[in-house]
Protein backbone atom coordinates (compact mmCIF):
# COMPACT_ATOMS: atom_id res chain seq x y z
CA UNK A 1 0.00 0.00 0.00
CA UNK A 2 1.23 3.50 -0.82
CA UNK A 3 0.37 6.20 1.72
CA UNK A 4 1.41 9.78 1.21
CA UNK A 5 1.41 11.32 4.69
CA UNK A 6 3.73 14.26 4.16
CA UNK A 7 1.23 16.85 2.99
CA UNK A 8 2.69 19.49 5.30
CA UNK A 9 5.91 19.25 3.27
CA UNK A 10 4.07 19.48 0.01
CA UNK A 11 0.50 18.50 -0.77
CA UNK A 12 -0.42 16.51 -3.84
CA UNK A 13 -1.47 19.06 -6.48
CA UNK A 14 -5.18 19.19 -7.21
CA UNK A 15 -6.19 18.03 -10.67
CA UNK A 16 -8.24 21.17 -11.25
CA UNK A 17 -5.18 23.29 -10.38
CA UNK A 18 -2.94 21.41 -12.82
CA UNK A 19 -5.54 21.75 -15.57
CA UNK A 20 -5.84 25.45 -14.87
CA UNK A 21 -2.04 25.72 -15.03
CA UNK A 22 -1.96 24.15 -18.47
CA UNK A 23 -4.94 26.13 -19.73
CA UNK A 24 -3.50 29.49 -18.66
CA UNK A 25 0.00 28.61 -19.87
CA UNK A 26 -1.38 27.77 -23.30
CA UNK A 27 -4.03 30.42 -23.72
CA UNK A 28 -2.55 33.36 -21.83
CA UNK A 29 1.14 33.17 -22.64
CA UNK A 30 1.39 36.90 -23.23
CA UNK A 31 3.45 38.96 -20.82
CA UNK A 32 1.06 40.91 -18.56
CA UNK A 33 3.38 43.92 -18.90
CA UNK A 34 3.00 43.99 -22.71
CA UNK A 35 0.66 46.54 -24.24
CA UNK A 36 -0.61 44.31 -27.05
CA UNK A 37 -3.81 42.35 -26.76
CA UNK A 38 -2.13 39.03 -25.84
CA UNK A 39 -0.38 40.80 -22.95
CA UNK A 40 -3.51 42.57 -21.84
CA UNK A 41 -5.51 39.34 -21.85
CA UNK A 42 -2.88 37.82 -19.57
CA UNK A 43 -3.04 40.89 -17.36
CA UNK A 44 -6.78 40.45 -17.03
CA UNK A 45 -6.26 36.91 -15.75
CA UNK A 46 -3.68 38.17 -13.26
CA UNK A 47 -6.01 40.88 -11.98
CA UNK A 48 -8.86 38.42 -11.77
CA UNK A 49 -6.76 35.97 -9.71
CA UNK A 50 -5.59 38.73 -7.40
CA UNK A 51 -9.18 39.69 -6.73
CA UNK A 52 -10.24 36.12 -6.08
CA UNK A 53 -7.33 35.41 -3.70
CA UNK A 54 -8.01 38.69 -1.89
CA UNK A 55 -11.67 37.78 -1.60
CA UNK A 56 -10.86 34.39 -0.07
CA UNK A 57 -8.72 36.07 2.60
CA UNK A 58 -11.04 38.97 3.33
CA UNK A 59 -8.55 41.41 1.80
CA UNK A 60 -8.67 44.07 -0.93
CA UNK A 61 -7.33 43.28 -4.38
CA UNK A 62 -4.50 45.80 -4.06
CA UNK A 63 -3.35 44.20 -0.81
CA UNK A 64 -2.09 40.99 -2.49
CA UNK A 65 1.43 40.58 -3.90
CA UNK A 66 2.30 37.39 -5.75
CA UNK A 67 5.66 35.88 -4.81
CA UNK A 68 7.65 32.69 -5.31
CA UNK A 69 6.26 31.17 -2.13
CA UNK A 70 6.18 31.22 1.65
CA UNK A 71 9.85 31.88 2.26
CA UNK A 72 9.96 34.90 -0.01
CA UNK A 73 6.74 36.28 1.48
CA UNK A 74 8.06 35.88 5.03
CA UNK A 75 11.38 37.44 4.10
CA UNK A 76 9.83 40.44 2.40
CA UNK A 77 7.34 41.15 5.19
CA UNK A 78 9.96 40.99 7.93
CA UNK A 79 12.64 42.91 6.02
CA UNK A 80 10.13 45.62 5.13
CA UNK A 81 8.89 46.11 8.70
CA UNK A 82 12.48 46.09 9.97
CA UNK A 83 13.62 48.68 7.44
CA UNK A 84 10.65 50.89 8.29
CA UNK A 85 11.26 50.44 12.02
CA UNK A 86 14.96 51.22 11.83
CA UNK A 87 14.24 54.54 10.10
CA UNK A 88 12.16 55.44 13.15
CA UNK A 89 14.69 54.15 15.66
CA UNK A 90 12.63 51.06 16.47
CA UNK A 91 14.88 48.04 16.37
CA UNK A 92 13.16 45.36 18.45
CA UNK A 93 11.39 42.41 16.83
CA UNK A 94 9.33 39.88 18.74
CA UNK A 95 8.73 36.38 17.41
CA UNK A 96 8.53 32.82 18.75
CA UNK A 97 10.92 29.93 19.22
CA UNK A 98 8.87 27.67 16.94
CA UNK A 99 8.81 29.74 13.74
CA UNK A 100 9.79 28.33 10.36
CA UNK A 101 13.41 28.91 9.32
CA UNK A 102 12.18 31.39 6.69
CA UNK A 103 11.33 33.63 9.65
CA UNK A 104 14.06 32.57 12.09
CA UNK A 105 16.95 32.92 9.66
CA UNK A 106 15.69 36.32 8.48
CA UNK A 107 15.62 37.40 12.13
CA UNK A 108 19.12 36.03 12.71
CA UNK A 109 20.33 38.12 9.82
CA UNK A 110 18.64 41.22 11.26
CA UNK A 111 20.19 40.49 14.63
CA UNK A 112 23.62 40.72 13.00
CA UNK A 113 22.52 44.08 11.62
CA UNK A 114 21.84 45.36 15.13
CA UNK A 115 18.21 44.43 15.78
CA UNK A 116 17.14 43.12 19.15
CA UNK A 117 15.36 39.81 18.50
CA UNK A 118 13.13 38.34 21.20
CA UNK A 119 11.97 34.76 20.58
CA UNK A 120 9.11 34.00 22.93
CA UNK A 121 9.00 30.49 24.40
CA UNK A 122 6.01 28.20 24.01
CA UNK A 123 4.46 25.92 26.60
CA UNK A 124 4.71 22.13 26.43
CA UNK A 125 1.45 22.40 24.44
CA UNK A 126 3.37 24.20 21.67
CA UNK A 127 1.41 27.43 22.03
CA UNK A 128 2.76 30.90 22.74
CA UNK A 129 1.33 32.76 25.76
CA UNK A 130 -0.47 36.07 25.27
CA UNK A 131 0.99 37.50 28.50
CA UNK A 132 4.48 36.97 27.08
CA UNK A 133 3.56 38.95 23.98
CA UNK A 134 2.01 41.75 26.07
CA UNK A 135 5.06 41.88 28.31
CA UNK A 136 7.54 42.19 25.46
CA UNK A 137 5.82 44.68 23.15
CA UNK A 138 7.19 48.13 23.92
CA UNK A 139 7.83 51.46 22.20
CA UNK A 140 11.03 50.11 20.65
CA UNK A 141 9.21 47.24 18.93
CA UNK A 142 8.79 47.55 15.16
CA UNK A 143 7.37 44.10 14.42
CA UNK A 144 5.74 41.08 15.97
CA UNK A 145 5.85 37.89 13.86
CA UNK A 146 3.92 34.81 14.99
CA UNK A 147 2.97 31.89 12.80
CA UNK A 148 -0.68 30.90 12.52
CA UNK A 149 -0.06 27.14 12.59
CA UNK A 150 3.18 25.34 13.22
CA UNK A 151 4.63 23.20 10.44
CA UNK A 152 6.01 20.42 12.62
CA UNK A 153 3.54 19.92 15.44
CA UNK A 154 0.53 21.65 13.86
CA UNK A 155 -0.33 23.80 16.87
CA UNK A 156 -2.52 26.81 16.17
CA UNK A 157 -1.35 30.04 17.75
CA UNK A 158 -3.64 32.70 19.25
CA UNK A 159 -2.94 34.99 16.33
CA UNK A 160 -6.27 36.82 16.49
CA UNK A 161 -5.55 37.95 20.06
CA UNK A 162 -1.94 38.78 19.27
CA UNK A 163 -3.15 40.84 16.31
CA UNK A 164 -5.40 42.84 18.61
CA UNK A 165 -2.53 43.53 21.03
CA UNK A 166 -0.36 44.75 18.15
CA UNK A 167 -3.11 46.90 16.72
CA UNK A 168 -3.70 48.54 20.12
CA UNK A 169 0.01 49.19 20.60
CA UNK A 170 0.42 50.30 16.98
CA UNK A 171 3.07 47.70 16.22
CA UNK A 172 3.27 45.98 12.82
CA UNK A 173 2.18 42.35 12.90
CA UNK A 174 3.16 39.57 10.50
CA UNK A 175 1.82 36.05 10.49
CA UNK A 176 3.34 33.13 8.61
CA UNK A 177 0.14 31.37 7.56
CA UNK A 178 1.81 28.93 5.16
CA UNK A 179 0.52 25.84 6.98
CA UNK A 180 -2.86 27.34 7.77
CA UNK A 181 -4.19 28.80 4.52
CA UNK A 182 -6.41 26.28 2.75
CA UNK A 183 -6.74 24.23 5.94
CA UNK A 184 -8.61 26.59 8.24
CA UNK A 185 -10.61 29.77 7.91
CA UNK A 186 -8.21 32.68 7.49
CA UNK A 187 -9.49 36.25 7.45
CA UNK A 188 -6.93 39.03 7.52
CA UNK A 189 -9.36 41.47 9.16
CA UNK A 190 -10.19 39.03 11.95
CA UNK A 191 -6.48 38.41 12.49
CA UNK A 192 -5.70 42.17 12.51
CA UNK A 193 -2.46 41.41 10.70
CA UNK A 194 -0.42 43.78 8.56
CA UNK A 195 1.28 40.97 6.67
CA UNK A 196 0.30 37.38 5.97
CA UNK A 197 2.40 34.85 4.05
CA UNK A 198 0.98 31.90 2.13
CA UNK A 199 2.29 29.21 -0.18
CA UNK A 200 0.35 27.42 -2.92
CA UNK A 201 1.88 23.95 -2.69
CA UNK A 202 0.62 23.48 0.85
CA UNK A 203 -2.99 23.43 -0.34
CA UNK A 204 -2.80 21.61 -3.66
CA UNK A 205 -1.41 24.37 -5.83
CA UNK A 206 1.92 24.25 -7.67
CA UNK A 207 5.33 24.82 -6.09
CA UNK A 208 7.21 28.07 -6.57
CA UNK A 209 4.26 30.37 -6.11
CA UNK A 210 2.73 32.09 -3.11
CA UNK A 211 1.40 35.39 -1.97
CA UNK A 212 1.91 38.08 0.59
CA UNK A 213 -0.99 40.02 2.00
CA UNK A 214 0.08 43.54 2.90
CA UNK A 215 -2.47 45.73 4.65
CA UNK A 216 -3.06 48.96 2.78
CA UNK A 217 -0.69 51.51 4.27
CA UNK A 218 1.77 48.98 5.76
CA UNK A 219 5.35 49.51 4.56
CA UNK A 220 6.62 47.23 1.81
CA UNK A 221 9.97 47.29 0.04
CA UNK A 222 11.03 45.02 -2.82
CA UNK A 223 13.49 42.18 -2.25
CA UNK A 224 13.96 41.81 -5.99
CA UNK A 225 14.71 44.89 -8.08
CA UNK A 226 13.80 45.18 -11.74
CA UNK A 227 10.59 45.87 -13.59
CA UNK A 228 7.46 47.46 -12.22
CA UNK A 229 5.52 44.22 -11.73
CA UNK A 230 3.40 43.88 -8.59
CA UNK A 231 3.23 47.66 -8.24
CA UNK A 232 7.00 47.83 -8.14
CA UNK A 233 7.19 45.66 -5.01
CA UNK A 234 8.27 42.44 -6.71
CA UNK A 235 10.13 42.56 -10.00
CA UNK A 236 10.12 39.70 -12.49
CA UNK A 237 7.60 38.51 -15.06
CA UNK A 238 4.61 37.11 -13.21
CA UNK A 239 4.27 33.32 -13.03
CA UNK A 240 0.74 33.58 -14.36
CA UNK A 241 -0.10 29.88 -14.87
CA UNK A 242 1.06 29.13 -11.32
CA UNK A 243 -0.89 32.09 -9.91
CA UNK A 244 -4.03 30.88 -11.70
CA UNK A 245 -3.50 27.30 -10.49
CA UNK A 246 -2.97 28.57 -6.93
CA UNK A 247 -6.23 30.50 -7.14
CA UNK A 248 -8.17 27.43 -8.25
CA UNK A 249 -6.53 25.28 -5.57
CA UNK A 250 -7.42 27.72 -2.81
CA UNK A 251 -10.99 28.15 -4.01
CA UNK A 252 -11.39 24.40 -4.16
CA UNK A 253 -9.89 23.88 -0.68
CA UNK A 254 -12.07 26.50 0.92
CA UNK A 255 -15.24 25.39 -0.86
CA UNK A 256 -15.13 22.07 1.05
CA UNK A 257 -13.27 23.27 4.11
CA UNK A 258 -15.77 22.35 6.81
CA UNK A 259 -16.58 18.86 5.62
CA UNK A 260 -12.92 18.15 4.80
CA UNK A 261 -11.79 19.27 8.24
CA UNK A 262 -14.45 17.25 9.97
CA UNK A 263 -13.42 14.10 8.13
CA UNK A 264 -9.65 14.65 8.32
CA UNK A 265 -9.77 15.57 12.01
CA UNK A 266 -11.61 12.33 12.78
CA UNK A 267 -8.94 10.36 10.88
CA UNK A 268 -6.19 12.31 12.67
CA UNK A 269 -7.67 11.53 16.07
CA UNK A 270 -8.01 7.86 15.19
CA UNK A 271 -4.36 7.68 14.14
CA UNK A 272 -3.27 9.56 17.27
CA UNK A 273 -5.25 7.18 19.49
CA UNK A 274 -3.71 4.17 17.74
CA UNK A 275 -0.11 5.41 17.90
CA UNK A 276 -0.54 6.39 21.55
CA UNK A 277 -0.88 2.68 22.29
CA UNK A 278 2.83 2.32 21.54
CA UNK A 279 4.46 2.27 24.98
CA UNK A 280 6.72 5.20 25.86
CA UNK A 281 5.49 7.42 23.07
CA UNK A 282 3.99 10.91 23.21
CA UNK A 283 2.00 13.20 20.97
CA UNK A 284 3.74 16.50 20.32
CA UNK A 285 1.68 19.64 20.75
CA UNK A 286 -1.82 20.35 21.96
CA UNK A 287 -4.21 17.50 21.05
CA UNK A 288 -7.05 19.87 20.07
CA UNK A 289 -5.59 23.23 19.04
CA UNK A 290 -3.79 21.72 16.06
CA UNK A 291 -4.21 21.45 12.31
CA UNK A 292 -6.78 18.89 11.23
CA UNK A 293 -4.18 16.75 9.46
CA UNK A 294 -1.18 16.94 11.79
CA UNK A 295 0.03 13.93 13.76
CA UNK A 296 3.42 14.37 15.46
CA UNK A 297 4.93 11.82 17.83
CA UNK A 298 8.10 11.07 19.73
CA UNK A 299 9.02 7.45 20.34
CA UNK A 300 11.58 6.78 23.03
CA UNK A 301 14.62 4.61 22.32
CA UNK A 302 14.76 4.99 18.54
CA UNK A 303 15.99 7.50 15.99
CA UNK A 304 13.69 9.18 13.50
CA UNK A 305 15.59 8.80 10.25
CA UNK A 306 15.79 5.01 10.48
CA UNK A 307 12.08 5.00 11.33
CA UNK A 308 11.33 7.14 8.26
CA UNK A 309 13.34 4.95 5.91
CA UNK A 310 11.78 1.74 7.16
CA UNK A 311 8.20 2.99 6.92
CA UNK A 312 9.04 4.38 3.48
CA UNK A 313 9.97 0.82 2.61
CA UNK A 314 6.40 -0.10 3.55
CA UNK A 315 5.07 2.64 1.28
CA UNK A 316 4.47 5.31 3.93
CA UNK A 317 5.91 8.77 3.17
CA UNK A 318 6.36 10.89 6.31
CA UNK A 319 8.94 13.21 7.88
CA UNK A 320 10.91 13.56 11.08
CA UNK A 321 12.50 16.27 13.18
CA UNK A 322 15.56 14.20 14.01
CA UNK A 323 19.00 15.73 13.54
CA UNK A 324 19.88 13.13 10.94
CA UNK A 325 17.04 14.21 8.68
CA UNK A 326 18.06 17.87 8.87
CA UNK A 327 21.76 17.33 8.29
CA UNK A 328 22.58 19.18 11.51
CA UNK A 329 23.62 17.95 14.94
CA UNK A 330 20.52 19.16 16.71
CA UNK A 331 17.02 17.80 16.44
CA UNK A 332 14.13 20.11 15.55
CA UNK A 333 14.08 23.48 17.35
CA UNK A 334 10.30 23.10 17.64
CA UNK A 335 10.53 19.85 19.58
CA UNK A 336 13.22 21.30 21.83
CA UNK A 337 11.03 24.38 22.39
CA UNK A 338 8.13 22.27 23.69
CA UNK A 339 10.50 20.68 26.18
CA UNK A 340 11.42 17.43 24.45
CA UNK A 341 14.99 16.59 25.43
CA UNK A 342 17.47 15.67 22.67
CA UNK A 343 17.25 11.94 23.43
CA UNK A 344 13.56 11.73 22.57
CA UNK A 345 13.41 14.58 20.04
CA UNK A 346 15.63 12.42 17.80
CA UNK A 347 12.86 9.83 17.73
CA UNK A 348 10.17 12.00 16.18
CA UNK A 349 7.74 11.30 13.37
CA UNK A 350 5.35 13.66 11.60
CA UNK A 351 2.44 12.30 9.58
CA UNK A 352 0.44 14.98 7.79
CA UNK A 353 -2.87 13.89 6.31
CA UNK A 354 -4.92 15.42 3.52
CA UNK A 355 -8.46 15.35 2.20
CA UNK A 356 -7.44 12.32 0.16
CA UNK A 357 -6.34 10.27 3.18
CA UNK A 358 -8.56 7.22 3.62
CA UNK A 359 -9.67 5.13 6.56
CA UNK A 360 -7.74 2.19 5.06
CA UNK A 361 -4.56 4.26 5.03
CA UNK A 362 -5.03 5.18 8.70
CA UNK A 363 -5.52 1.49 9.53
CA UNK A 364 -2.44 0.55 7.51
CA UNK A 365 -0.26 3.14 9.26
CA UNK A 366 -1.68 2.15 12.64
CA UNK A 367 -0.67 -1.42 11.92
CA UNK A 368 2.75 -0.92 10.29
CA UNK A 369 4.31 1.92 12.29
CA UNK A 370 4.15 0.14 15.68
CA UNK A 371 5.89 -2.88 14.09
CA UNK A 372 8.77 -0.74 12.82
CA UNK A 373 9.09 1.05 16.17
CA UNK A 374 9.21 -2.32 17.90
CA UNK A 375 11.84 -3.65 15.50
CA UNK A 376 14.08 -0.59 15.88
CA UNK A 377 13.75 -0.82 19.65
CA UNK A 378 14.76 -4.48 19.49
CA UNK A 379 18.15 -3.48 18.02
CA UNK A 380 18.60 -0.32 20.12
CA UNK A 381 21.05 -0.34 23.04
CA UNK A 382 19.17 2.65 24.48
CA UNK A 383 15.94 0.66 24.58
CA UNK A 384 17.77 -2.27 26.21
CA UNK A 385 19.14 0.06 28.90
CA UNK A 386 15.66 1.50 29.48
CA UNK A 387 14.17 -1.97 29.82
CA UNK A 388 16.93 -3.16 32.12
CA UNK A 389 16.54 -0.11 34.33
CA UNK A 390 20.00 1.28 33.50
CA UNK A 391 18.40 4.36 32.03
CA UNK A 392 15.22 6.18 33.08
CA UNK A 393 12.25 6.52 30.78
CA UNK A 394 11.52 10.09 29.79
CA UNK A 395 8.22 9.38 28.05
CA UNK B 1 15.97 6.44 -2.19
CA UNK B 2 19.07 8.09 -3.51
CA UNK B 3 20.32 9.53 -0.21
CA UNK B 4 22.22 6.31 0.40
CA UNK B 5 23.96 3.75 -1.81
CA UNK B 6 22.27 0.42 -2.43
CA UNK B 7 24.80 -1.22 -0.15
CA UNK B 8 23.97 1.14 2.73
CA UNK B 9 20.28 0.43 2.26
CA UNK B 10 20.92 -3.31 2.14
CA UNK B 11 22.92 -3.29 5.38
CA UNK B 12 20.41 -0.94 6.99
CA UNK B 13 17.37 -3.00 6.06
CA UNK B 14 19.02 -6.38 6.55
CA UNK B 15 21.68 -5.75 9.18
CA UNK B 16 24.25 -8.52 9.68
CA UNK B 17 25.31 -9.61 13.15
CA UNK B 18 22.63 -7.68 14.98
CA UNK B 19 21.94 -8.76 18.55
CA UNK B 20 23.83 -9.48 21.74
CA UNK B 21 26.39 -12.04 22.92
CA UNK B 22 25.79 -13.46 26.39
CA UNK B 23 28.91 -13.26 28.57
CA UNK B 24 30.96 -11.44 25.94
CA UNK B 25 34.74 -11.19 26.16
CA UNK B 26 34.63 -7.51 25.26
CA UNK B 27 31.95 -4.83 25.05
CA UNK B 28 32.24 -1.35 23.60
CA UNK B 29 29.67 1.42 23.58
CA UNK B 30 30.24 4.81 21.94
CA UNK B 31 28.17 7.89 21.10
CA UNK B 32 25.33 9.29 23.16
CA UNK B 33 21.58 9.50 22.89
CA UNK B 34 21.75 13.28 23.01
CA UNK B 35 23.64 13.44 19.73
CA UNK B 36 21.38 10.83 18.18
CA UNK B 37 23.51 7.72 17.82
CA UNK B 38 24.82 5.01 20.11
CA UNK B 39 26.61 1.86 18.99
CA UNK B 40 27.27 -1.14 21.17
CA UNK B 41 29.57 -3.95 20.06
CA UNK B 42 29.85 -7.38 21.71
CA UNK B 43 32.88 -9.63 21.04
CA UNK B 44 33.66 -13.28 21.52
CA UNK B 45 37.42 -13.79 21.30
CA UNK B 46 39.18 -17.10 20.76
CA UNK B 47 42.98 -17.27 20.39
CA UNK B 48 43.20 -13.55 19.59
CA UNK B 49 40.67 -13.99 16.83
CA UNK B 50 37.19 -12.46 16.73
CA UNK B 51 35.14 -15.63 16.81
CA UNK B 52 31.86 -13.78 16.98
CA UNK B 53 30.63 -10.20 16.98
CA UNK B 54 27.19 -8.68 17.50
CA UNK B 55 25.93 -5.12 17.59
CA UNK B 56 23.06 -2.97 18.78
CA UNK B 57 22.59 0.52 17.40
CA UNK B 58 20.38 3.48 18.18
CA UNK B 59 20.72 5.80 15.23
CA UNK B 60 19.98 6.70 11.66
CA UNK B 61 20.13 4.45 8.60
CA UNK B 62 23.81 5.01 8.00
CA UNK B 63 24.65 4.35 11.66
CA UNK B 64 22.93 0.96 11.52
CA UNK B 65 24.52 0.17 8.14
CA UNK B 66 27.98 1.22 9.37
CA UNK B 67 27.68 -1.04 12.43
CA UNK B 68 26.56 -3.94 10.27
CA UNK B 69 29.38 -3.48 7.74
CA UNK B 70 32.01 -2.99 10.44
CA UNK B 71 31.04 -6.24 12.15
CA UNK B 72 31.26 -8.08 8.82
CA UNK B 73 34.71 -6.65 8.19
CA UNK B 74 36.15 -7.88 11.50
CA UNK B 75 34.38 -11.18 12.01
CA UNK B 76 36.89 -14.04 11.99
CA UNK B 77 39.82 -11.60 11.84
CA UNK B 78 42.75 -11.41 14.29
CA UNK B 79 42.42 -8.65 16.90
CA UNK B 80 45.43 -6.77 15.59
CA UNK B 81 43.77 -6.52 12.16
CA UNK B 82 40.45 -5.46 13.65
CA UNK B 83 42.21 -2.68 15.52
CA UNK B 84 43.41 -1.34 12.18
CA UNK B 85 39.88 -1.02 10.81
CA UNK B 86 39.36 2.61 9.78
CA UNK B 87 36.17 4.54 9.26
CA UNK B 88 37.21 5.10 5.64
CA UNK B 89 37.33 1.34 5.11
CA UNK B 90 33.82 1.01 6.52
CA UNK B 91 32.52 3.86 4.36
CA UNK B 92 34.23 2.50 1.24
CA UNK B 93 32.84 -0.98 1.83
CA UNK B 94 29.39 0.65 1.89
CA UNK B 95 30.10 2.35 -1.47
CA UNK B 96 30.39 5.67 0.30
CA UNK B 97 28.36 7.74 2.77
CA UNK B 98 27.06 11.30 2.42
CA UNK B 99 29.63 13.75 3.85
CA UNK B 100 27.52 14.67 6.88
CA UNK B 101 27.08 10.98 7.68
CA UNK B 102 30.78 10.11 7.78
CA UNK B 103 30.70 10.36 11.58
CA UNK B 104 28.59 7.19 11.57
CA UNK B 105 31.54 5.28 10.15
CA UNK B 106 33.80 6.93 12.75
CA UNK B 107 31.49 5.68 15.48
CA UNK B 108 31.65 2.15 14.06
CA UNK B 109 35.47 2.22 14.07
CA UNK B 110 35.49 3.50 17.64
CA UNK B 111 32.88 1.05 18.90
CA UNK B 112 35.00 -1.85 17.69
CA UNK B 113 38.17 -0.38 19.12
CA UNK B 114 36.45 0.26 22.41
CA UNK B 115 35.20 -3.35 22.58
CA UNK B 116 38.70 -4.71 21.86
CA UNK B 117 40.23 -2.44 24.46
CA UNK B 118 37.63 -3.64 26.95
CA UNK B 119 38.83 -7.16 26.25
CA UNK B 120 42.47 -6.10 26.71
CA UNK B 121 41.66 -4.33 29.97
CA UNK B 122 39.77 -7.32 31.37
CA UNK B 123 42.69 -9.61 30.51
CA UNK B 124 45.41 -7.19 31.62
CA UNK B 125 46.84 -6.94 28.14
CA UNK B 126 48.70 -3.64 27.68
CA UNK B 127 47.53 -1.30 24.86
CA UNK B 128 48.22 2.11 23.44
CA UNK B 129 45.82 4.60 25.13
CA UNK B 130 46.01 6.70 21.95
CA UNK B 131 43.55 4.23 20.46
CA UNK B 132 40.82 5.64 22.71
CA UNK B 133 40.18 8.93 20.98
CA UNK B 134 36.63 10.27 21.19
CA UNK B 135 34.29 11.04 18.32
CA UNK B 136 34.61 14.68 17.37
CA UNK B 137 31.02 14.78 16.20
CA UNK B 138 29.76 13.85 19.65
CA UNK B 139 32.21 16.05 21.52
CA UNK B 140 31.01 19.00 19.50
CA UNK B 141 27.48 18.34 20.67
CA UNK B 142 28.31 18.23 24.39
Amino acid sequence: MQVYADNAATAKPKKAALEEYTRVAEEFFGNPSSLHSAGQRAKEVLTDCRGRIANLLGAEENEIIFTSGGSESDNQAIESAAKFGRAKGKTKIISTAIEHHAVLHTLEKLKKEGFEIVLLPVGTDGIVKLEDVKKEVDEKTCLVSVMLANNEIGTIQPVEEIGKICKERKVLFHTDAVQAVGHMKVDVKALSCDYLALSAHKFGGPRGVGALYVRKGAPLYPLIEGGAQEKGKRAGTENLPAVAAMTVALEDSLAHLEETNKRVTALRDKLIANLKKIPHSALNGDPVKRLGGNVSFCFEGIEGESLLLLIDDKGICASSGSACTSGSLDPSHVLLAIGRVHDVAHGSLRLSLSEETTEEEIDYMSREIPKVVEYLRSISPVWRDLQEGKRTYIL
Amino acid sequence: MSLYSEKVMDHFKHPRNVGVIENPDGVGEVGNAKCGDIMKIYLKIENDIIADVKFETFGCGSAIASSSMATELIKGKPLKDALKLTNQAVAEALDGLPAYKMHCSVLAEQAIRSAILDYYTKHNIPFDPELLKACEHCEEDE
